[in-house]
């Protein structure tokens, strides 16, 4: 079986953020990382493939840099890394970003294409929706539990009050949440053999998408005005000295919070 | 030249960027034992500590990594180069000098003399199991009355048919009790000095553990009893006969410790730049002392200085102009380094500086070994006195 896996370099979940005012787009130009939950895919990836047999493909759409990021990934056990790096694709929105990535995967016919639920900089948990529907596949999104028989794919997908079970005909598309694995460390080997697996980078050209569809110019969104997060409400610190569990319950019990 | 694009802002973890001296998998090898360190050994390390334990379920997880051996090559083993090797020690011994100390044993002690001086056979019936972390190997040199001065060794190896003999004692051997097998180096009647392979359950052999220790808590410490063990032939390393066999495994071990060193030193240095912002003294932070920056900034100078020195090694190591005598004044130096780092961040957390809730005290007591284990700071001094001078003044 075929596995592509569309996984983002973010920035480093312990740097500070910054948004370029000029551009209102975040700045990419520090410590960066994978995408946590797109470890989890690549994770679940890697386990359909020891159990079956197959191929793992990376996918990504992002500055050149971001193949630091993709090494991880191919580090833990993915076997190459496409990545799409093209000046005219940044500031893609959503539906730019949908027809790249669409476009990269049509390429690969993948027979199962793994999404992890949200990425932690954009945080829109809808990409997998816009590129499953560019690709007219099934969807499952916030599964927490996966099975595939090699015809259909069945995931657990997690819902307020329990799971819901949906199968679906391969290819689909499914989107994981965290709950799903825990992640492996990449092994030295893997980690050694990385830099020597198949990494390709690819123009817009390469894929065929017009330049004008693509960055700003194929944004079907703008973003008009960024703010600061309002700060935090009055905010309490109690150090333990025996008593903390009861000051936390008074306090959530005067709030009528329980 | 003057230049006029602006320099990148500063680290205070990493003051003089040497980050980018490492490539792009040094870095990912360094971030992943990092990782492991912070998710599986910082969360329970205090706890082994206090309660004198190391848990043996930790080398499973080491070899998952692929850390067991993974500086030698061949038989399956990754072949990493000696930079990878000691920044994975910088990062263990971060989170704990046990921890480094069981991946240096079963690396560079256990695991080393069977590939430098093994034959074929043993190289692949021990090896692989051993990277696997199935296997779990400890190293008998020192003796109760032989440390500094090994070629005292009372050990002793007598031929017996196809047999060998052996009689004696060796003391504070890491991963002793816990360990599958033994490399025990005896001497013979000829005065030859062997390395044998004593398997755990050879009869005459034991392993009691040391306790009462107030360093090295989470590691296992042991004696290694041999009496009238009987061991093959085929057990004993072919390829060496004295002393410079052990000594080479030493000079693995010990180049680890340069880095693992610096990696104690980052960890007490961190927790005390940490403390010093929060806690307020008279109205501010100690931070903004006089006094406890100069300890700050004395502490970074160690531990970058120490890093560049242990990186300078660690490349010539890998260019193959590695000496003996380098490793010794690395040794020497940073190990004083981190001792001074460590005790220095001691202060600067008051009395929280000496509970394991924080991991400075640990790190001050655990640094009282590394001062004096693979070779004293004093015989690293005389090493490096001997090469300045040429004059041995060891006896």
């Amino acid at each position: 079986m075929k596995i592509a896996v569309c996984v983002k370099q973010v920035p480093d979940a312990t740097a500070a953020k910054r948004i370029d005012p000029e551009t209102k787009r975040l700045d990419r130009s520090g410590e960066a990382a994978l995408n946590a939950t797109d470890l989890n895919a690549v994770e679940e990836a890697i386990r359909l493939k020891e159990a079956q047999g197959g191929e793992v493909v990376l996918v990504s759409l992002g500055p050149e840099r971001a193949l630091e990021s993709l090494r991880k990934a191919l580090a833990m056990g993915a076997d190459r890394a496409v990545l799409v790096a093209d000046e005219a694709a940044a500031g893609s929105d959503l539906v730019a970003t949908s027809r790249i990535l669409a476009a990269a995967l049509e390429r690969e016919q993948a027979d199962l294409v793994l999404f992890g639920q949200a990425s932690s900089d954009g945080d829109g948990a809808v990409l997998w929706a816009a590129v499953a529907d560019r690709l007219r596949r099934p969807l499952i999104s916030q599964v927490a539990a996966l099975t595939t028989d090699g015809s259909t794919v069945t995931g657990k997908r997690q819902t307020e009050h329990g799971y819901d079970t949906i199968s679906a005909p391969l290819p689909a598309v499914v989107a994981v949440s965290d709950a799903i694995n825990e992640p492996r460390y990449p092994s030295l080997k893997g980690i050694m053999g990385a830099k020597s697996k198949p990494q390709e980078t690819l123009s817009l050209a390469d894929l065929g998408v017009d330049a004008a569809e693509a960055g700003e110019a194929g944004s079907r969104t703008t973003v008009l005005a960024l703010g600061p997060p309002p700060a935090r409400g009055e905010s309490l610190k109690i150090e333990d000295d025996g008593s903390a569990a009861q000051k936390i319950l008074d306090y959530l019990v005067e709030r009528r919070l329980l | 030249m003057a230049t006029t694009t602006q320099a990148p802002a500063l680290d205070p973890l990493d003051y003089l960027a040497i980050d980018s001296l490492l490539d792009d998998e040094e870095r990912a090898i360094r971030d992943t034992v990092r990782q492991f360190v912070r998710e599986y050994v910082l969360p329970e390390v205090a706890d082994w500590f206090e309660r004198g334990v190391f848990p043996r379920e930790i080398f499973a997880e080491l070899a998952k990594l692929g850390l067991l051996g993974m500086h030698l090559d061949g038989y399956g083993l990754p072949g990493a180069s000696a930079v990878a090797y000691g920044l994975t020690c910088m990062e263990l011994e971060a989170g704990d000098a046990g921890v480094r100390s069981a991946v240096s044993v079963q690396g560079s002690l256990a695991m080393f003399p069977i590939w430098k001086f093994g034959s074929e056979e043993q190289k692949e019936r021990w090896l692989p199991p051993m990277h696997a972390g199935e296997i779990i190997g400890c190293f008998g040199l020192t003796e109760p009355d032989a440390g500094s001065d090994p070629a005292s060794m009372r050990t002793h190896a007598r031929r017996d048919g196809s047999d060998w003999i052996l009689n004696g004692a060796k003391m504070w051997i890491t991963n002793g009790t816990i360990a599958d097998m033994a490399i025990v180096w005896a001497r013979t009647d000829e005065g030859r000095i062997h390395g044998f392979i004593v398997e755990k359950d050879m009869p005459g052999f034991s392993a009691p553990e040391i306790h009462k220790k107030l360093s090295l808590r989470a590691s296992v410490t042991s004696e290694l009893v041999l009496q009238d063990v009987r061991v093959p032939e085929e057990n004993r390393l072919p390829e060496v006969s004295t002393l410079r066999g052990p000594l080479s495994c030493l000079n693995e071990a010990r180049f680890g410790i340069v880095f693992g060193a610096v990696g104690s030193g980052r960890a007490c240095f961190e927790a005390a730049l940490e403390y010093a912002k929060e806690r307020i003294v008279f109205g501010k932070p100690i931070a903004a002392y006089q006094l406890t920056q100069q300890k700050l900034a004395e502490m970074a100078l160690e531990l970058n200085r120490g890093f560049l020195v242990a990186l300078h090694l660690g490349r010539m190591k890998d260019a193959g102009t590695l000496r003996p005598e380098h490793v010794s004044l690395g040794k020497m130096g940073n190990v004083r380094g981190a001792i001074e780092v460590a005790r220095t961040a001691r202060t600067i957390l008051g009395a929280n500086g000496v509970t394991l809730e924080y991991p400075v005290i640990r790190h001050v007591n655990n640094l009282e070994s590394v001062l004096t284990y693979e070779g004293t700071h004093e015989v690293h001094t005389l090493v490096v006195g001997q090469a300045l001078t040429g004059q041995n003044a060891f006896r």
